[in-house]
Parts: structure tokens; C-alpha cells; sequence
């Protein structure tokens, strides 16, 4: 199966790690991510500046090219993610966005929301499926005890985001099970860790950042997996004592494509 | 021919004002069979009833068109008129041009039109009908209340008071339901067990009232006045009627480390046990997952204790057969589950506990003898936070959540709260709402004695999360009113959990035909006028497999459920509805099609014999219908492929003739 994939300006920097593990993995469990022509950065923050429409372009464009293709579009970063769905979501059920959008961009054509957007969580549950995935693994993490972090972007607004209950959510946890290991559940998986604050009151990050390590420490975790390259950035700077790694790493890890990934 | 007279009724300006009553009266005159024709300004009021007396008499009419609002309404109204005037009721036909006409047309001619029409098709039919007699059924003098909680218990005592045998089926080793498991009781705070065991005692000495405890309904079968029930009494592993409830096997009994159901699983009970010191019936029984005796035959110390002999491990499952001429539900509730609310870490820490927990920690009979201690460590808690709403008014998460009020939270959490400030004036007490709901009889006066007299710290905001780190919880919520986010580090946090219906309720419903709401909750016949009688006739329903409820509610509701039994207990036969099936046997070829679709079991087939135009005779199958359970749905008719079913007051060639009426 091939989809389209954008990877975000975050994973061709600071986190290669995300992005060279999932495109890797990906081609074990049959699926071929295709890297969109020219993909510019996801426009940043849609939460917070929903009105600016030129930095929602660069997502459309994404998405108008997986369409053009007819392949579903995955993300792996989570903030990435949360921006193209939303836009999405807007050109789908807002009609003076989609309007004033499809002006912008009068040349290429109208776009409605057509495209499919997948996390890469969801692609490997929905379309790989767990089951499937847990055939695959060839090294198990029998016994390792890992919290998944959340973070808040990941699932919510989850009338948009649909991809699990936000103060609940299960999809990370039926990960690592799928992958041998035994899942933590952590008060503080689905809290922010501060990353939007991090400029500005580097102090309240790092307060919220270690809430999260500590609860995960304290419920027995001995790592930490996350989706987003910011809260690796601010659990780390902010002295986790445990390991923090993207969830992709583990998953090559235990599909055993991690070291050919390095060399 | 038929003598039809027709009357159409202008329910004031209901109908008059969007159908000309004069025109629609006009033109059914001509219709064929019609002798009389007027119109009235209300129909069924006296002087109008009395007009169609005077046009029956006057006329010499045999049937009767009302062209009035729905059958429902006044169906019964206008075929006690017709009864009256000495026509059979079943030769009356109601048109409904009010719900079906008057109420969703905006113009007169559109409306005029269609009165009309319906008209056409109820003369139609009318000329059709003929005159039926609905046969009776006797009525067994006995009635079975599911559920032994106190609606079960109340409806059961006003019953047996009345002078009618009862039998209550209880699930649980003891009557007493979740009530017995409360501390106190609002708004008056007397203890629950103070006020329900004796109600418990009276049921196990009432002459009228037998107790099937630890048994379950597994089969109903029948109709009002005669149901045809099994009842299957579990095995309990002991001799009910020897066991005298002296405790010394429980005492003996090496297996002690079985989760106790009756403290919520917060102390544990030993295999053979007795729920708590008041049970009804106090007698042993062994839980067979956990006895050794029963699972891997070593042990037997409880046979060596008991002097009475009353223990037998090989005691067998009994299924009991009994006829009842009603049943009352009173299957009860239960909270939810809390695993998919865990961002209040229910799951995470032991001091994260439901209400009904809380009950018991603070119920001296309770795991802890009403000393309030956290489940962790033993401590006594100095800071308490209450969340209310867990689960209830939660539209936004359907799926796991439930959508309704669950009615008795605001209550019993403002009660924990105050009694909490009163035993423990130090304990600083938070309760998190949404809306604080306190209607009905000191009830409101209640939740202000909890602010304004015991300094309960109530707080308008939902709690977000709840972390456990170290011995505390710490907590993060919003106050919606001061527009802050707070963190309160609490040493314990309560959850009023969301109520749902019993489990047993659904397959229940199944066996009983009775419907239900899309949240499990037993439907009323009527949600006003008829609140405690379901839609199945013979089936009442009392306490909170209704709706949720308090203990008040509960019982006024079981009384008046218990009124209706006695009601229909009284009388000595039923008339039954005449509008049944019937098979034509000389075309019925014995299919079995009609007895696959018929939900109500009517249908039977016997072998007849049958003359053959040559003289000869032969031995055929054909269906037979049991008018006393046949419901008149009319699937039958339907589903026959010969023609040989039809529905008495609702044939075929009548239908049909509306429909050419219509369509002409």
C-alpha cells in the first residue's frame, strides 16, 4: 500500500529520529510512505491563530496533492498532524474558510476535505492493524515497562482529531502491547507539558514537564514514548531521568530494523 | 347493508379551525350505507354522546363513524356510547382527522380535503365490521415482584397486606438491596438498616410472602392474570430451611480471602458466608468459586461445625414452577463502571473510591466500623474532594458515559459532606458541580445547611484531572465562578458515579415482552398518567428500573405499583381484546410461518381431520390460535402465504376496502 506522508521541518532537524524509524517500519508492515513533492512547513499553530489563512496554505497543498493522487496523507509529528487535520476539518464544515481558501488558490483547483488524514498511530491501527503488527515483531519487549505521553495535541480537539478518547486514550498503550511490552497508565499521559510556555515562562514548563516524569516514574514506567518532537524537547531539557524516545524508534526496535536504520 | 351514521366533531377550534366540519359532514352523507350524518362541537362530551344515542335510536343505526381525534383518545369513550345504545362497541370506527389532519394542515381546503377522506375510509371499513364479543380469562391470585430491594420489599408488604400470596425472586444471597448497604439516609439522616431491616423482618414473617433468595426468573410465560413463570433457585450449597444462621461455619471456614460483594470488595468474607448480621433470609450460603469442598473435594470443615446438618455440597440447582396473575419488576441499579473515567485515577489509587463506597467506610458495619480511613494507608483523611456527575449529564461521551440526570448524587453527596464535617470538623471538604439539583421535600433546605452550617466548600467546575503522587491526590479543577484553575493536594477523592439499570434488566424485558428505553430503563405505559404500569398488561414496575430514584421516590412508587396488583388481583376474570387472530383451517396448509413470526407464543398446531370432497377423510396440520395470549399485532396475517390468517376487527377485505377508499 503506498500513502502520502509528510514528514514537518521538526523531523528533517531536530528529530530525524521520528521520521527515519517510521519511513523504515513502515516498509516492514507493507506500507510505502510517499514523501509530498515539495511540502513546506505545516503552517505552525492553528489553535491559535485560526483566522491567518496564508499559513494554513502550505497544508492544503499537502492535502490537495494526497487527493490528486488519491492516497491517504499521514503525519507523524504531533503537532504537524494536529494542524493539517484541523485544516482539514475547516475546508470540510467551514464554508468561508474553504472559500477564501479555494480563491487563494483559484489556480489549482476547489478542495473540500476530500483527503483521508492519518496519524501514523492510527495508520498502523486502522490500516495495519495490532494484530497484525504484533505478527510482525520479531524482537519483543518482554517486560519493559513504558508510559506513553500524550501531550495535549495529539488527541484533542477530539471532535476533530477523532482519534481517541481524549482523557482516556488507548491507542498508545495497544502500541506497546502489540510490540511485547507492558504499557503504564499515568495520570499525567495526557497533560501539557509546557512546550507552548517554554520561551516565555520556562519555569512553568519545566514545572509541568516534570509533573509528567515524575507521575510516570511513580506508576513504574521505565521509559517514556512520545509523537511529538516538543515534548521530547521539553521532557529532556527539563531533566527526565528515564528515557524519552519517539515511539517510532521502538517500533523499529521491535521489528528489528533499528540498527540497518543507523548505519 | 349496514345503517352507518357519521358524526364528525369539531374539538372546538381543534379541529374546526382548519377543516370545515359542516362541509365534511356534508359529504359523507352519500356515502354508501350512510343514514345520518350531523356534526358537534365536542363529540365526546356529554350532549354529544348523547346525540349519537338519540341517532342510533332515531335511525335504526348498526354502525357508527366518529370522525374525532386519535382512537387513542376516545376510542373507549365512543364504544361505551355505542354499548349503551345497544350496538356492539366493534361497530365503531374512529377517523382520526385531529392528530392525523387538523394539527399538521395550515389551510382549510388541504385539511377539508383530507377530514373527508379519512372519512370515507372509516365508512368503508365500518361496512365491514362485524359485531365481537371478547372472551375472559381467569386471574391467578398471586403476583411475583423481581427484585428484593425496598421497591420489591414495599411492593411486596402492600400486596400481602391486601390479602394476596407474593413471591419475591432476589438474585443475592439476602433481600435488602443497596439500601441495606447505606449509612444514613437524607434529608432526615435516620440510618438506612434502622429503618429497613425491620421492613425485612416483617417480609420473612408475613404468612402471604415467600422469599426466593439467590434464585432468578429463568422463563415467563403467558398473559396478564395468567403467567407461567420458572424461577431457578441456585444452589446455595445449604439446607435453607435448617440453617439457623448460628455463623459457626463462616467462623470455621479456612478460605477467608474472598472479595466481600457486600463491602464492595474493600474487606473480604470467607467461602461459606452470610452477607451481613441482618440478612433475610439469615442463612449460609457457599460461593462455589472459592469453597475447596466444591472445587477440589478437600475440606468439609463446615458439615464437621454445623450441628444443625444442614450443609450439602451436593444440593443441585432447583427450578420451581409457579402461576402468577402479575409480575412487578423491581430490578433496581447499579453505578456504572469507573474504568473508562481514569483521568479521575479510580484505577491508579486505592483513595480514589466510588459513593457507594464511601457508604460502607463510613457505615459502622462497614470494613473499617465507620471509622473514616483512607483504603491506602489507614489514615484518617484531612482533606476530601467530591466529584459530582461522574459519567451523568455526559452528552459529549455517550459512549461511556450516560446522557440522563442520575437524580440522587446531589443529594447523597451533599449528606457524605456534612456528615463528614460533622464527625471530623478538621476534614476540609470540597464538593466539585456542575449544578447542584435538590428539589423535593427538605431536600434544598438540606444543601444549605451543608454550605452554610457545616462550611462545605462547594465549588461550580468539573475536576480535570486527579494525579496520585506520594499519599495525596493532587487534584486540578476549575472554578467556573471565580474563573481559576485550583490544585488541591486531597488525601481522598469520591466519585458520585452515574446510575444505570441492573444487568439483569435486559434479558428480563426479553422474557417479559416489556419495552425499554435506549438506556435500559423500563418504559411506562404512560410517562404521566400511567408511570408504574408498563405497556405490557400484567407487568408493573417499581423503583429505579424505571428511572433512577430515592429512597422516598422508590417507595411511593412501589406502593402505587402494588395498588395496580392488588387492582387487578381483585378481579375475579379479565376481559380480554376480541381483535385476535384467526386461522382458517380449510386453507391453512401448516406451514409453521405464522408460529416463526408470532413474539407472543399463540400459535399451536394440531392434527385435524378433514372430509374430502370424495367422501374420504384425512388427517391434516393446521394452526390454531390461543385467543387469551394472542396480542393482535397481526405479523401472523402477513407472514401466511395462504390467505388462511386474519385479524378479527382488522381483516384483510377491511383493510383493503380503507385503502380503496382512499385511493379512489
Amino acid at each position: 500500500m503506498k500513502v502520502s506522508y509528510f514528514p514537518g521541518c521538526t523531523l528533517k532537524n531536530k528529530a530525524k529520529d521520528l521520521d527515519m524509524y517510521a519511513y523504515k517500519s513502515a516498509e516492514v508492515l507493507g506500507i510505502t510512505l510517499e514523501e509530498i513533492e515539495n511540502w513546506q512547513c505545516c503552517g505552525g499553530v492553528f489553535t491559535t491563530a485560526k483566522n491567518e489563512i496564508a499559513t494554513k496554505l502550505s497544508s492544503v497543498r499537502a492535502l490537495k496533492e494526497a487527493y490528486a493522487k488519491e492516497q491517504s496523507l499521514v503525519t507523524v509529528c504531533s503537532a504537524c498532524h494536529n494542524v493539517i487535520k484541523q485544516t482539514n476539518y475547516a475546508m470540510q464544515n467551514d464554508k468561508d474558510f474553504s472559500d477564501t481558501v479555494n480563491r487563494y488558490m483559484a489556480e489549482d483547483g476547489g478542495y473540500f476535505g476530500e483527503t483521508e488524514v492519518y496519524h501514523y498511530l492510527e495508520m498502523l491501527r486502522d490500516l495495519v492493524g495490532f494484530d497484525k503488527l504484533k505478527e510482525k515483531v520479531v524482537n519483543p519487549l518482554a517486560g519493559k515497562k513504558i508510559a506513553a505521553y500524550y501531550g495535549c495535541l495529539l488527541l484533542r480537539p477530539s471532535g476533530v482529531m477523532k482519534m481517541d478518547d481524549p482523557e482516556n486514550p488507548t491507542i498508545m498503550e495497544n502500541f506497546i502491547k502489540a510490540l511485547g511490552a507492558e504499557p503504564v497508565i499515568y495520570a499525567q499521559r495526557n497533560e501539557c507539558c509546557g512546550g507552548y510556555v517554554s520561551v516565555e515562562s520556562p519555569e512553568l514548563a519545566k514545572k509541568n514537564s516534570n509533573a509528567v516524569v515524575r507521575n510516570a516514574k511513580a506508576q513504574g514506567a521505565e521509559m517514556i514514548i512520545t509523537a511529538c518532537p516538543l515534548c521530547k524537547y521539553n521532557l529532556v531539557k527539563n531533566g527526565a531521568d528515564i528515557p524519552v524516545v519517539y515511539f517510532t524508534e521502538l517500533l523499529a526496535e521491535a521489528l528489528g530494523v533499528k540498527e540497518d536504520t543507523n548505519e | 347493508m349496514q345503517r352507518v351514521g357519521v358524526f364528525v366533531c369539531w374539538c372546538g377550534s381543534n379541529i374546526a379551525g382548519t377543516v370545515d366540519v359542516q362541509a365534511v359532514s356534508e359529504a359523507l352523507k352519500s356515502e354508501p350505507g350512510v343514514v345520518f350524518s350531523a356534526n358537534y362541537q365536542y363529540m365526546c362530551s356529554q350532549a354529544g354522546q348523547d346525540m349519537i344515542k338519540e341517532a342510533v335510536k332515531e335511525h335504526n343505526l348498526t354502525g357508527i363513524v366518529v370522525c374525532s381525534c386519535s382512537p387513542r383518545m376516545h376510542e373507549a369513550t365512543f364504544r361505551k356510547t355505542a354499548a349503551a345504545a345497544g350496538i356492539n362497541p366493534y361497530m365503531v370506527e374512529i377517523a382520526n382527522i385531529r392528530e392525523q389532519c387538523s394539527w399538521v394542515h395550515k389551510d382549510i381546503a388541504t385539511g377539508t380535503e383530507k377530514a373527508i377522506i379519512l372519512g370515507k375510509a372509516a365508512i368503508a371499513k365500518v361496512n365491514l365490521n362485524t359485531p365481537l364479543t371478547p372472551g375472559e380469562s381467569p386471574v391467578t391470585k398471586r403476583a411475583l415482584v423481581i427484585g428484593g430491594g425496598i421497591a420489591g420489599i414495599q411492593t411486596a408488604l402492600d400486596i400481602a397486606d391486601a390479602g394476596f400470596p407474593v413471591d419475591i425472586v432476589e438474585t443475592k444471597p439476602t433481600i435488602g438491596g443497596k439500601m441495606a448497604q447505606l449509612d444514613k439516609t437524607f434529608p432526615t439522616l435516620d440510618c438506612a438498616a434502622c429503618i429497613l431491616t425491620p421492613k425485612m423482618v416483617d417480609v420473612a414473617q408475613n404468612e402471604k410472602i415467600r422469599i426466593f433468595s439467590y434464585s432468578e426468573v429463568s422463563e415467563i410465560k403467558g398473559f396478564v392474570g395468567n403467567f407461567d413463570v420458572t424461577i431457578k433457585k441456585n444452589a446455595r450449597y445449604v439446607k435453607e430451611d435448617i440453617c439457623t444462621g448460628c455463623g459457626a461455619c463462616v467462623e470455621k471456614c479456612p478460605m477467608k480471602k474472598v472479595p466481600n460483594e457486600f463491602n464492595l470488595g474493600m474487606d473480604n468474607r470467607s467461602a461459606i458466608y452470610i452477607p451481613f448480621a441482618q440478612a433475610v433470609p439469615k442463612v449460609a450460603t457457599i460461593d462455589p468459586n472459592a469453597c475447596n469442598m466444591l472445587k477440589n473435594g478437600k475440606c468439609g470443615l463446615c458439615a464437621r461445625v454445623c450441628t444443625a446438618g444442614a450443609i450439602d455440597y451436593t444440593q443441585k440447582d432447583e427450578y420451581i414452577n409457579e402461576k402468577y396473575g402479575a409480575i412487578v419488576v423491581a430490578t433496581g441499579f447499579n453505578p456504572i463502571s469507573m474504568d473508562k473515567f481514569d483521568e479521575f485515577a479510580y484505577n491508579q489509587s486505592k483513595d480514589v473510591i466510588t459513593s457507594l463506597e464511601f457508604e460502607r467506610l463510613t457505615n459502622a458495619a462497614g470494613p473499617t466500623a465507620g471509622h473514616l480511613e483512607r483504603p491506602s494507608d489507614g489514615k484518617s483523611p484531612k482533606t476530601i474532594v467530591f466529584v459530582q456527575c461522574v459519567g451523568s449529564r455526559c452528552d459529549a461521551c455517550a459512549e461511556k458515559g450516560k446522557e440522563y440526570c442520575s437524580k440522587i448524587c446531589c443529594m447523597y453527596t451533599a449528606k457524605h459532606a456534612m456528615l463528614t464535617r460533622d464527625k471530623y470538623p478538621d476534614t476540609e471538604v470540597y464538593v466539585f458541580y456542575i449544578d447542584v439539583r435538590t428539589p423535593g421535600k427538605n431536600f434544598d433546605e438540606f444543601y444549605r445547611r451543608a454550605v452554610e452550617e457545616y462550611g462545605v466548600k462547594y465549588v461550580k467546575g468539573m475536576v480535570g484531572k486527579v494525579t496520585p503522587e506520594g499519599d495525596k491526590l493532587k487534584v486540578q479543577a476549575s472554578d467556573l465562578i471565580a474563573n481559576k484553575q485550583l490544585h488541591i493536594d486531597a488525601d481522598l477523592v469520591v466519585l458520585a458515579a452515574a446510575i444505570e439499570p441492573d444487568k439483569s434488566a435486559r434479558p428480563l424485558a426479553t422474557m417479559l415482552t416489556a419495552s425499554m428505553d435506549t438506556n435500559d430503563f423500563f418504559t411506562e405505559a404512560h410517562p404521566k398518567l400511567r408511570p408504574v404500569e408498563s405497556p405490557t398488561a400484567g407487568v408493573f414496575l417499581s423503583g429505579a428500573c424505571q428511572g433512577p430514584k430515592d429512597i422516598p421516590e422508590t417507595v411511593s412508587q412501589a406502593g402505587a405499583a402494588a395498588s395496580k396488583v392488588i387492582g387487578l388481583l381483585a378481579k375475579d376474570k379479565l376481559t380480554g381484546n376480541p381483535c385476535v387472530a384467526h386461522s382458517n383451517e380449510l386453507m391453512c396448509n401448516g406451514c409453521s410461518s405464522c408460529e416463526k413470526v408470532c413474539a407472543y407464543g399463540a400459535i399451536t398446531y394440531e392434527n385435524k381431520e378433514f372430509r374430502m370432497p370424495d367422501r374420504t377423510t384425512k388427517i391434516r396440520r393446521v394452526a390454531v390460535v390461543n385467543p387469551a395470549v394472542c396480542q393482535g399485532c397481526g405479523a401472523c396475517t402477513v407472514a401466511c402465504p395462504s390467505g388462511a390468517m386474519d385479524l378479527n376487527g382488522f381483516a384483510s377485505n377491511q383493510i383493503m376496502a380503507e385503502v380503496d377508499a382512499i385511493c379512489k
